[in-house]
């Protein structure tokens, strides 16, 4: 279980995340929502180690994990943020084999071979393993470096935005993996999402941050109501019921 | 396989340029001229391994290609402290004259002032290495400028001095130095092996290295230490050449399309030896010391700069 306790960090005297505490549901996924400069990817920065807190501490299992080991902390959470520039030249297996890295150190065994190719097989990867980065589309280069989150073998995927600039069909398809990843293999998912949409339909619970601070947190039915989505947005949204699915409308309020 | 029998083509290249310049023309002198020639070579394959290891690490680290480790100012560091000791001590010092003793020193500030520099820079945390490099420019700029006020006022007799330390040269090699030069860099480079697969992942940039496991900060200040050794020991042997290092680099980059640094460092490491010892075979035996193995350098070093401008500019 992750615990962030009164967590704030300052760019100058400016508090971008100000005395945030936020318990991390275990097999659950927990969508992060809210207006852009919320704080939201500053935060998931901070759990997940790549920024340094300036007060507060989040736990992992009772332990700060700040005294954790990287290698140890690499086998237990994962990252992937927004933008992923590198200046390397690699195929999407080469990629993917570097999840393996906090286990094999590089030198990769049979075990880890048959890891990667899970990690392909669940992506949809395995045909085209062989081609560059950089000759593929957007929608694809995002499943190859979630290929290579899944293939770290970590209780928690931490996800900053992984929707990005994707088109309606690989955005489903990429929550309908996040979503298996919960209810087939126990990971917890933790996701940054600009789609209130999306984080109905697909999320178990939602912490909802404004001006780095959270505002809401609670189960998914909670918090998509007008009322809570006009105190995160300041818009009126109304719900609309199709199916089992919750959709605000908000593209004319 | 390819990459490694590329490495094996390459090695025995360079094992040839160095029998070539050992035994080429020796004339039977086995108890003179070898022992002598077998120093040169031992310099020339030192620099080059230290400046081609700096070089890639240094590229890794800051994501760069057409950087060298000079941006820090070290070598205008060493220039400045040459100049400085000369002027205020005289070229008939021990410091001076004494290689060794010289040598040591140089190598010393050097890696004090990388120290400071970094502990300085480090401190606060985060994203710093552009910092680093700007202030590495800035302090740079300064060595030289106070270089050249001392290099005015100096006496001429004295300033002949100081111009020869002023550029790197492979025909009075301080020769002294080699085997304390071979000592450093096979402890460093021992200890360094392990680091070498973190700079794989450190090349995927510093987001994806730290959610892999890689003490991201405290690799990148040990691997900056190792390039202000290295380049402290190449410069106090044969002077400021790092401009070498980015032909080297970026022509084995080329060469092995690899992410693997054991392959591309050690490739870049086997293209200067190639480099170094066949170019000073031409310019003893061909041109007949008519030019100099760093005037070739540069030249060829330009040339292949430019290129790798305009080829960045088109697939840009």
């Amino acid at each position: 279980m992750i615990q962030v306790l009164s967590l704030s960090k300052f760019y100058g005297k400016k508090a971008v995340v100000e005395d945030v505490s936020v318990t991390i549901q275990p097999r659950k996924i927990t969508s992060f929502i809210g207006p852009n400069g919320a704080g939201k990817s500053t935060l998931l920065s901070m759990v997940s180690r790549l920024l340094d807190a300036d007060t507060g501490e989040v736990l992992m299992d009772k332990t700060d994990v700040r005294k954790m080991k990287s290698n140890d902390f690499a086998k237990r959470v994962s990252i992937l943020k927004q933008s992923n520039y590198m200046n390397v030249r690699l195929t999407i297996r080469e990629l993917v084999s570097f999840g393996r890295f906090p286990y094999s150190k590089g030198r990769l065994t049979e075990e880890d071979e048959r890891i990667v190719n899970q990690s392909l097989e669940y992506m949809h990867l395995t045909d085209m393993q062989d081609r560059y980065l950089d000759e593929l589309s957007g929608g694809q280069r995002q499943r190859a470096f979630i290929a290579m989150v899944i293939a770290q073998d970590t209780e928690y995927i931490l996800l900053d935005e992984p929707l990005n600039n994707l088109d309606m069909k690989h955005s489903v398809q990429i929550m309908k993996i996040l979503r298996r990843l919960v209810d087939e293999l126990g990971k917890t998912v933790v996701i940054v999402l600009h789609d209130i949409n999306f984080a109905s339909v697909y999320s178990d619970w939602i912490v909802a941050m404004k001006d780095g601070r959270v505002v809401k947190d609670g189960p998914t039915e909670e918090i998509i109501q007008s009322d809570a989505l006009k105190e995160i947005y300041d818009m009126d949204i109304p719900i609309q019921e199709m199916g089992s699915c919750r959709i605000c409308v908000y593209f004319n309020s | 396989m390819r990459n490694s029998m590329k490495l094996a083509i390459l090695a025995i290249v360079a094992a040839g340029c160095c029998a070539l310049y050992l035994f080429h023309e020796l004339n039977g002198s086995f108890d003179y001229a070898l022992p002598r020639r077998v120093l040169k070579v031992l310099a020339m394959v030192i620099t080059g391994f230290t400046i081609a290891y700096s070089t890639v690490v240094f590229q890794t680290i800051t994501h760069n290609r057409i950087l060298t480790p000079s941006i820090m100012g070290l070598d205008s560091l060493y220039l400045l402290l040459q100049t400085v000791i000369i002027f205020f001590l005289g070229s008939g010092h021990t410091i001076i004259v004494n290689k060794q003793l010289n040598f040591l020193i140089s190598v010393a500030v050097m890696i004090v002032f990388a120290l400071l520099l970094y502990k300085f820079l480090f401190k606060k945390g985060g994203q710093q290495i552009y910092f680093l490099l700007l202030i590495g420019i800035i302090v740079g700029t300064f060595f030289s400028s106070i270089s050249t006020f001392f290099q005015v006022l100096i006496d001429p007799n004295e300033f002949q001095i100081v111009q020869d330390r002023m550029f790197a040269s492979f025909n009075n090699i301080n020769s002294d130095l080699v085997w304390l030069a071979v000592g450093i860099v096979g402890v460093v480079t021992v200890y360094a092996w392990r680091y070498l697969r973190y700079l794989d992942v450190l090349s995927l940039g510093r987001e994806v290295a730290i959610n892999l496991g890689v003490p991201y900060d405290s690799i990148v200040k040990q691997m900056l230490i190792i390039v202000a050794i290295f380049i402290s020991i190449s410069t106090a042997l044969v002077g400021p050449i790092t401009f070498f290092g980015l032909i080297v680099a970026n022509l084995s980059y080329q060469f092995f399309k690899t992410y693997k640094h054991h392959v591309l460092i050690t490739g870049a490491v086997v293209m200067s030896i190639i480099a170094l010892v066949g170019g000073q075979w031409v310019v003893e035996r061909v041109f007949t010391f008519s030019t100099t193995l760093s005037v070739i350098i540069n030249f060829i070093g330009g040339v292949y700069f430019i290129y790798l401008l305009l080829k960045e500019r088109k697939a840009a």
